[in-house]
């Protein structure tokens, strides 16, 4: 594999609030390879968007704050790069795509005009017209009918569907090598979600950018990723490649995931969900952070005393998991097994 | 989960019935909201949000219905509850025509059906105490009698898999889940046999959803309940329901029960929505024919003639626009579907249909633009 386009390494992230110290991330590290789909999976508070977020300096600092590690793109620190810089990569190199696509695009400003504005900002010799140009074709790549009439409209005049095109077209405008996408369906219906990531598919075979998927839906996962960072309580529980996660995932969280969703293709006779709540992210278990909901600590000392290590899973390469019992999960979430038993 | 086991000692009521009373039966029902302009706010419009829906509910059942924002079914939901008033059509509770019920009369029915609403930071208020909130129906029945009546919240917070100690805090000291649990318990306190969930779990993380669909499964059992249960989550609506109805711009236009919707269905609508979900394994993946819809839902202000899916619809003709096609049975199935051309795909359907739709699309795509040159807005 070519060597990774961008390296996390050990990111620690904080915020300040009047309760205490919230640990968003602690001790996150994963690398993106050119070209790849990397998926990062999570719950809402697991540190999932915080951790790509505050690398780009997109988190508002104060109140957080990167307390340890790095980001190295293409060899240098996103963390250490000045603002200046890290700006410039920021809608070029380094693209974005938001949620809800009506608060990341300005409602005075026409589409046009914004994604013109991406493409002038980074590219100081181009004139306006060969922005507007190229703003037309990039709507017409990304299935914005009547493009050459639409480009003055603005983005109430479109619906949720097409403001994720314009997004996308915005964040493909100057061939990114990074394409950020958190939650890019989430917002919208699952008819507008099939064209969307049609949309992101296409848009990556013709820039081969490397995708960072965040994501709270398995199915988009599973749909798009090479590769999957499972991410609990501001850690790293589970990375590899996507058929491994899916087939013999080796942490309990991610097991417990997988039996807790309704699938639309099968029938389960039940579901069986992660007991519990989420923990604080102030005051974490100790220990493992999973351990009050697992379903195989067993009460276990280790569990309740000791951080497990993100270490390689028995069937080795890429697949590394933070359970300090991987080796005792090995078939314990069969895919194909449609029926679970109940969890009291 | 073992949390609802705790009140099983509640007497065992009686299992659900399937006479063919309905409990709930609403026929032609629409609800229209009128659009307002001008200094005078004049009505220049309606949003026909509901618009035409007859469905019914047996006894112990859950009735999913499925649809994308705006397709109509929370407005659905609210006005079988009467928290909306009907434009017109019929709403019959357990025999009783409520249509016309005013306020007090409502209060009677309100006792047997109860609503739980999505979002549950928004439907608990923040300056009640679980312990008030769950009393609340309790209080407006003049049920609530000191003693007897804290008993009775202690025991619908344990049924719903809180503890008693609960009782004396406020929403905001609760996640999610647990205010979900606590909107349950409220619906509850009146003993219900009818129960309108509202994207019940839709607001919550998904390790929680389950929770919360387990324990809605679980009281079902326990108290005979029946549900109609509105989502725009197709997984969700297959894994609780006994039947389902798909809605599509304020119209039912394919209802069946869960195999015959999941396993078989015949509209294209319900096609393409099943076929756009993403499923929880990479091994399928490029190995389902996804049917990609081109274009945008249609406004509820001003939908199409005839068929309301034919502006998305690959296999739309003349007639698809000139009539408007009933729910019923069609050639090839047993279940009520709104379509001309209703049929179920097989495999190699899927094929030749999406060769069809590239054609059909293309064909759209090429009016469109020439209607566009000739200057008339899309």
């Amino acid at each position: 594999m070519a060597d990774p386009i961008l390296e996390i390494r050990d990111l620690t992230v904080e915020f300040g609030t009047e309760d205490g110290v919230v640990k968003a991330v602690t001790g996150v590290s994963y690398d993106l390879h050119p070209g790849e789909v990397l998926g990062i999976v999570g719950e809402s508070g697991s540190g999932k968007s915080v951790s790509m977020l505050s690398v780009l300096g997109l988190i508002p600092m104060p109140p957080g704050r990167i307390t340890s590690g790095e980001a190295l793109y293409k060899g240098r620190d996103l963390v250490k790069m000045p603002k200046k810089e890290l700006r410039e990569l920021r809608g070029g190199e380094m693209a974005m795509i938001f949620q809800d696509p009506m608060t990341s695009l300005n409602p005075v400003f026409t589409i046009g005009d914004q994604i013109s504005e991406a493409l002038l900002t980074h590219n100081d010799d181009m004139k306006e017209d060969a922005a507007r140009a190229r703003t037309i074709e990039l709507l017409e790549s990304v299935g914005v009918p009547f493009a050459e009439r639409r480009v003055d409209q603005y983005p109430h005049e479109f619906s949720g569907g097409m403001r994720q095109r314009a997004m996308i077209a915005m964040a493909m405008a100057n061939n990114p090598s990074v394409l950020i996408a958190d939650e890019p369906t989430t917002a919208l219906d699952v008819t507008i979600q099939a064209q969307i990531v049609e949309v992101i598919k296409a848009a990556q075979q013709h820039t081969q950018a490397a995708i960072i998927l965040i994501t709270h839906d398995l199915g988009l996962i599973a749909e798009l990723a090479d590769r999957v960072v499972v991410m609990y309580a501001g850690r790293v529980v589970e990375l590899g490649d996507v058929y491994t996660i899916f087939d013999s995932p080796r942490h309990p969280y991610t097991i417990g995931l997988m039996t807790s969703i309704a699938r639309v293709d099968m029938d389960k006779e039940r579901l069986v969900p992660i007991p519990g709540q989420p923990p604080s992210l102030i005051s974490p278990p100790p220990g493992c952070a999973f351990h009050p909901r697992c379903a195989h600590s067993n009460g276990r000392a280790v569990c309740r005393t000791e951080i497990p290590a993100l270490r390689t899973a028995e069937g080795g390469g890429d697949h590394r998991s933070a359970c300090h019992f991987a080796e005792e999960l090995a078939g314990v979430h069969d895919p194909v097994a449609t029926v679970g038993g109940g969890s009291s | 989960m073992s949390e609802a086991e705790t009140v099983a000692a509640e007497a065992s009521l009686p299992a659900p019935s399937s006479n063919g009373h309905d409990l709930l039966r609403i026929e032609e029902l629409v609800k229209h909201f009128p659009i307002k302009a001008g200094f005078f706010k004049r009505t220049v419009g309606q949003v026909r949000a509901v618009d035409g829906v007859s469905l019914n509910v047996k006894p112990g059942e859950t009735l999913g219905v499925v649809g994308e924002s705006g397709c109509g079914k929370t407005t659905l939901g609210r006005t079988i509850m009467k928290l909306l008033e009907p434009t017109s059509g019929k709403i019959v509770f357990d025999g009783q025509d409520i249509t016309g019920f005013k306020r007090k009369q409502m209060r009677a029915i309100r006792r047997d059906v109860q609503i739980v609403f999505q979002d549950p930071y928004a439907s608990l208020n923040p300056r009640m105490t679980v312990r008030d909130i769950v009393a609340e129906p309790l209080r407006i029945h003049d049920l609530y009698t000191r003693g007897e009546g804290n008993r009775r919240v202690e025991e619908l917070l344990r049924t719903v898999g809180l503890s008693p100690e609960h009782a004396n805090r406020f929403p905001h000291e609760f996640s999610g889940g647990q205010r979900q649990r606590i909107g349950v318990a409220r619906a509850l306190a009146l003993n219900p046999r009818m129960i309108v969930l509202d994207e019940p779990v839709s607001a919550l993380d998904v390790s929680i959803q389950a929770q919360v669909v387990n324990l809605l499964e679980e009281l079902q059992g326990q108290f005979g309940l029946t549900y109609l249960f509105i989502a725009h989550d197709l997984s969700v609506v297959r894994h609780v329901s006994d039947r389902v109805a798909v809605m599509y711009l304020g119209k039912i236009i394919e209802i069946g029960t869960r195999h015959q919707i999941y396993g078989a269905p015949m509209h294209p609508y319900t096609q393409a929505l099943l076929s756009a979900v993403p499923i929880e394994s990479p091994a399928q993946r490029g190995k389902r024919e996804r049917i990609v819809l081109e274009g945008d839902v249609p406004s509820p202000a001003n939908p199409p003639s005839g068929c309301r899916f034919r502006t998305r619809c690959w296999k739309a003709q003349e007639i698809c626009s000139e009539e408007e096609p009933a729910l019923v049975p069609r050639v090839g199935g047993e279940h009520p579907v709104a379509c001309h051309f209703a049929e179920v795909l097989s495999p190699l359907d899927l094929e030749e249909q999406a060769r069809v739709r590239q054609v059909a699309y293309a064909a759209k795509r090429a009016a469109a633009a020439e209607a566009s040159a000739a200057g008339s807005p899309t």
